[in-house]
């Protein structure tokens, strides 16, 4: 029995109406699935899903010093951000440990959004705070979390549902832009073409009121496509066939931005930011351990938690992040960090599945790659 | 959902079906629903003694991982081996081909606590 103390989207009635089953998702009642974790995700790879993200945080970060102040708080190099695009990036502790991983778009030049993970919302917003109140850039930082509503449609025909409910081409728009628009009409939105899932697809920002209204509409203009709402269990599972970290999972504030694999969005030559002195000297020694996929070689389930070993199963090398049966590929994969040494693809090693030393290996990933 | 009334259960969520001293064991409907899409099972080897309340095995769903629990005390007989690379019939007929294992009573009385159908009807109900 959930109590009624958790958090509701705005789209609680429609989820319930769908048939969702809710469960307590760090505060949230949200839907882990509708029809099945394994129908929801195939049918989000062969044509549409739709899935309300409405509990991630969005902050706002306006004022003529914000992008000095976003590069000081995040890794990646927020000047290269173009009005009309979004980035990804990671924001770091002292130590050089992840605060969270977000997505930043830049709504005009001293504008931006920043959308952060819902259950670090507070923490996040605190942390920027506090790094703003020692970096004191003129920026305003605003926790706008409640205002908006979040849709993901994801999916091959992602595009062509969302063009039937606005007037603004779809098409124009590159993977990591967005445009700024209006959806039935009249409701103001951010479409930008985002996603979480590794397919094409939008995740689309509206004023929150407006959530079901636009949810209702996408599920209509999808039908002919076979649109599926998706709950968390397919938000996940398509993350994981992707390799993509999850906060709380991947990334703590105990792991560092290199050893995650978010090298590429960490611009060690940009100028100081928080944590750049103890990223840039575990560059110079050398990372003792690293983000890989791998793929079971016998039968058995790799499970968050779950050790891992070398291949004779004598030495614990890791331990595994995140571990499904991949619904795409029908194989068992997982994340683990292991030990520098044992990182190369086709390293062979074990993972323990209660008490029994499966055969593993590892893998090139996204372990799922579009037909 | 039906819970058929020849079975008898337990709170773990296994029904067994008890023939003589012969018991067919399987999972219940409600617990295939709470588990979503089964597709992995682990079962015992033929000959092994299990008390009741022992795990037996391990059917897991793509989020979950779950571990069976022996209905009544006996030895394992026969076990479903199809299902190891069928897992989804779980999900499709748990009350009939997706049995698990069949197992020789050794111990009468431990089929006592077991509930009938309307008890576990009922008891699924609390847990909602």
């Amino acid at each position: 029995m959930l109590a009624n103390t958790l958090k509701k989207t705005a789209l609680y009635e429609e989820h319930k109406r769908l048939g969702g089953r809710l469960i307590d998702f760090g505060g949230w009642e949200l839907p882990v699935q509708y029809s099945g974790v394994m129908d929801e995700h195939l049918a989000c790879r062969a044509s549409a899903g739709l899935f309300d993200v409405s509990h991630m945080g969005e902050v706002h970060v306006e004022g003529p010093e914000s992008e000095k102040f976003l590069n000081y708080l995040v890794t990646n190099n927020v000047s290269k951000i173009a009005v009309g695009q979004a980035q990804y990036t990671a924001m770091c502790n002292e130590n050089g440990g992840i605060v969270d991983d977000l997505v930043i778009y830049r709504r005009a030049s001293d504008r931006f959004l920043v959308v952060v993970n819902s259950s670090n919302t507070e923490k996040d917003f605190d942390w920027m705070l506090k790094v703003h109140a020692r970096s004191k850039h003129q920026t305003r930082i605003t926790n706008e979390s409640s205002k908006y509503t979040q849709i993901a449609l994801q999916g091959k025909n992602a595009a062509a549902i969302l063009q039937t409910l606005t007037d603004t081409p779809l098409a124009p728009i590159k993977t990591y832009w967005f445009a700024e628009g209006t959806v039935l009409k009249t409701i103001p939105a951010i479409l930008a073409r985002t996603g979480y899932t590794g397919e094409d697809g939008f995740e689309i920002y509206v004023p929150w009121d407006m959530g079901p209204q636009v949810w209702r509409a996408l599920m209509e203009a999808g039908e002919k496509f076979g649109i599926k709402p998706c709950g968390l269990g397919a938000r996940d599972t398509l993350r994981l066939e992707m390799k993509y970290p999850l906060y709380g999972n991947e990334l703590s504030d105990e792991t560092n931005p290199l050893e995650a694999g978010l090298g590429w969005v960490t611009k060690l030559d940009k100028g100081d930011f928080v944590g750049r002195g103890p990223t840039a000297m575990l560059k110079e020694k050398g990372l003792a351990r690293q983000l890989v996929g791998l793929k079971l070689l016998d039968r058995g389930i790799p499970r968050h938690g779950y050790a891992v070993y070398t291949a004779d199963g004598q030495t614990r090398i890791g331990e595994i992040t995140s571990g499904t049966q991949s619904p795409s590929l029908k194989e068992s994969v997982g994340i683990a960090y292991v030990g520098t040494g044992h990182t190369a693809i086709g390293s062979k090693l074990t993972v323990d599945i209660r008490g029994t030393k499966v055969p593993a290996e590892v893998v090139a990933t996204p372990f799922y790659k579009k037909a | 959902m039906r819970f058929p009334a020849e079975f008898k259960y337990s709170k773990d969520h296994e029904w067994a079906l008890i023939e003589g001293t012969k018991i067919t064991v399987g999972v219940t409907d409600h617990a295939q629903s709470a588990l979503g899409d089964v597709v992995y099972v682990e079962l015992p080897a033929v000959g092994k003694a299990l008390k009741r309340g022992d795990t037996f095995g391990v059917v897991e769903s793509i989020k979950a991982v779950s571990d069976l629990y022996a209905p009544v005390t006996g030895k394992v007989m026969e076990v479903n081996s199809g299902l190891v690379d069928e897992p989804a019939k779980i999900n499709r007929e748990p009350h009939a081909g997706a049995w698990l294992v069949k197992i020789e009573l050794t111990d009468p009385n431990s089929i006592n606590d077991l509930m009938d159908s309307a008890a576990y009807s009922k008891y699924v109900e609390t847990l909602k």
